[in-house]
């Protein structure tokens, strides 16, 4: 489980995140949602300890920051927005580098190191390209690849910052089917920022909308995904459908001329 | 059906959805993948085999054996090389028979004094020394180019040169006894790098990262300002000193025409430090290739790590500049051409740019005194006729291969 409470963060003179105090709870899938600037990708870097901050964070009851980094990082998986990508690194090596917490420090892999690696590249469908470099796969692949590091880090919480950004629509589908699947399988509590609101709304448990550094509401997503919230937040040009099959789609619309 | 065969459970289930008109969170069948349950993976311990159930992965261990055995052997030969050639007329044979001599489990062939003399007073501890600085210079490089993720980092980056360089005029302008030169230059060495990462590393608090430590650009920045500054004092104290202009100018220049024993006894043991630290680091510098952020949050604790690696290098290279000079180019040459042929993982680059440092020194010195025998031309200048013309082959083929990509 994740807390965090009064959590505050500036860059600067600039007030990023401003007091804000929540929970995810074991095996819950909560989506961050909200406008550019709202704080979304701060808090996930608070809760890594990437960002300084006051306030309290706990992962599992353990103040974050009373841990070191190798005990933070086998609570916590962290996929950035824009992950580094070495392009001459194979897709072994690269998700080897999950395992960093688990090794000593000047130590080397082990076998059970390398099992786990190999399940995660499995899992993720990339066993035909594990020695492939970097440099040489599509977008969606990558995706997979940089999952699959996050999976053989072993952690029970798993952070993702915009995860499809870089996809096209089906593909973003895809990659959100699979971390749905993959965190039923493993029981992971997942936190997500997330822009598209309609795909928050069909994978996350719960929504937390921030808004310049606040919690605006927070809810399931039929609580949150309502004209009156999301023009209050996104402006005018959002609104709201629902679908036959009783599903939430939010699209922006141009304004009537 | 939309997926005729559907090749995964996950395939089948959105086949599976799409037949049935549903999509969203529906429950998703129990397949565990968690890594014991999982019999693909639980089977032969260590070796997994491709092949079984279709998909298993074999992640093999990175080991830089044969890269290794190839640089190992050309350092072999270099190093005979470098025994065998010089302006005494020795062949090979005599060469041997004079190494032999002073091997205890050997007899003692009839060879002159002065062959002995010339073999062990003044080739090998040239040769030898050319080793540890080679090593050292080739494997900082490599270090300082892992931890600050610059492929144009060279050893120097953070001051050693600009620090030994000042250590080294103040003893000669001085008129100090010249065997203070290598102590004053190693301390100058390291101070300049102190100074550097003092005054990076707290600029660093200040900027964006800081509960990672500081941006490395900010260290990079000190490390141009802390060097502009030494060699302004340093040229300073040389043009007021113009009758050892030319001592200070050679020593700068870099050589090992005054090697002895000595010398290489006196920094064998930073160089022995300094190796084994930056070959125990190798996994950990191949974490930082992903950057700060996510070394970070992949369990590295940053900071310490750049600091410990920053030292261990630093240590190296002062003590190899202490008796050298400042012999350019090797740090950023060598490094780049073992990424070029054995790979960019480290736990390669690493060993193998330190045998291949060693060799490239102790045949550029080869090079260095038979040129223009019996003048000696300067290493720096071998190695950077080799080394710039060799920088730009680095160049254009790495742009060559993003080209492909």
């Amino acid at each position: 489980m994740i807390g965090f409470d009064g959590v505050t963060v500036r860059y600067g003179a600039c007030l990023a995140l401003d007091a804000v105090a929540g929970q995810v709870t074991n095996g819950e899938w909560l989506a961050l949602i909200g406008p550019n600037g709202a704080g979304k990708t701060t808090l996930l870097g608070a809760i890594t300890r990437l960002l300084p901050y006051e306030g309290v964070i706990t992962v599992d009851g353990n103040r974050v920051t009373g841990l070191r980094r190798r005990e933070l990082a086998r609570l916590i998986a962290y996929v950035p927005q824009r992950p580094v990508l070495p392009p001459d690194m194979t897709v072994s090596e690269y998700v080897l580098l999950g395992r960093t917490a688990h090794i000593g420090y000047l130590g080397t892999e082990t076998d059970r190191d390398r099992r786990v690696c190999a399940a995660a590249i499995d899992r993720l469908d990339l066993g035909r390209m594990a020695d492939r470099a970097l440099r040489a796969m599509s977008g969606g692949e990558l995706q997979r690849v940089v999952l699959a590091r996050a999976i053989a880090q072993d952690a029970p919480v798993l952070l993702l910052d915009e995860p499809t950004s870089a996809l096209d629509l089906g593909r973003r589908v895809d990659a959100l089917e699979l971390i749905d699947e993959i965190r039923r399988e493993r029981a992971l509590t997942v936190l997500s920022a997330i822009h598209d609101l309609t795909l928050a709304g069909q994978f996350a448990d719960r929504l937390m909308l921030l808004s310049d550094g606040r919690i605006a509401v927070s809810g399931s997503p039929a609580e949150v995904l309502t004209d009156a919230i999301l023009t209050a937040h996104f402006g005018p040009s959002v609104q709201v459908l629902t679908t036959d099959t009783g599903e939430l789609a939010v699209v922006s619309r141009r304004a009537q001329r | 059906m939309t997926a005729a065969r559907p090749r995964t459970s996950r395939d089948a289930i959105r086949a599976a959805r799409a037949a049935d008109g549903q999509s969203g969170t529906t429950p998703v069948a129990s397949r565990v993948s968690g890594v014991p349950a999982d019999p693909r993976s639980a089977g032969a311990p260590g070796k997994l085999r491709r092949g079984e159930a279709g998909s298993s992965v074999i992640i093999r261990r990175i080991r830089p054996g044969r890269a290794v055995v190839v640089a190992s052997i050309v350092l072999v030969i270099a190093v005979i090389v470098g025994t065998a050639v010089g302006p005494a007329d020795l062949s090979p044979l005599q060469v041997l028979d004079a190494i032999a001599t002073k091997l205890p489990w050997h007899g003692h062939p009839a060879v002159p004094a002065l062959d002995s003399a010339i073999v062990w007073q003044i080739r090998l501890p040239r040769v030898v020394l050319g080793v540890l600085v080679g090593s050292m210079l080739a494997g900082g490089g490599a270090a300082y180019q892992g931890v600050f993720r610059n492929p144009l980092a060279d050893p120097y980056l953070l001051g050693v040169a600009a620090g030994a360089g000042l250590g080294a005029t103040l003893v000669v302008v001085s008129g100090a006894s010249l065997t203070l030169t290598p102590p004053a230059a190693f301390v100058g060495a390291v101070g300049a790098v102190a100074l550097t990462y003092l005054l990076g590393a707290r600029a660093g608090r200040a900027g964006e990262l800081p509960a990672v430590g500081g941006g490395t650009s900010s260290i990079l920045l000190a490390g141009i300002a802390v060097a502009a500054l030494l060699t302004a004092f340093q040229t300073y104290l040389q043009q007021q000193h113009t009758q050892t202009l030319a001592y200070v100018y050679a020593w700068i220049l870099g050589g090992l025409s005054a090697a002895s024993w000595s010398d290489v006894l006196l920094i064998l043991p930073y160089v022995a430090v300094a190796a084994v630290a930056l070959l125990a680091h190798r996994r950990l510098l191949d974490v930082l290739r992903v950057g700060e952020t996510e070394a970070t949050s992949l369990g590295v604790n940053v900071p310490r790590l750049r600091l410990t690696i920053v030292i261990a290098a630093t240590l190296g290279v002062a003590a190899a500049v202490s008796v050298s000079g400042l012999i350019g180019f090797v740090g950023i040459i060598v490094p780049h051409a073992v990424r070029l042929t054995a790979g960019p993982s480290y736990r390669v680059l690493m060993p193998v740019s330190m045998i291949g440092g060693a060799a490239f020194l102790v045949l550029a010195d080869v090079v260095a005194r038979t040129a223009q025998a019996p003048a000696e031309v300067p290493i720096g200048v071998i190695t950077a006729l080799i080394g710039a013309p060799f920088f730009l082959f680095v160049l254009r083929s790495r742009r060559a291969r993003q080209a492909e990509s």
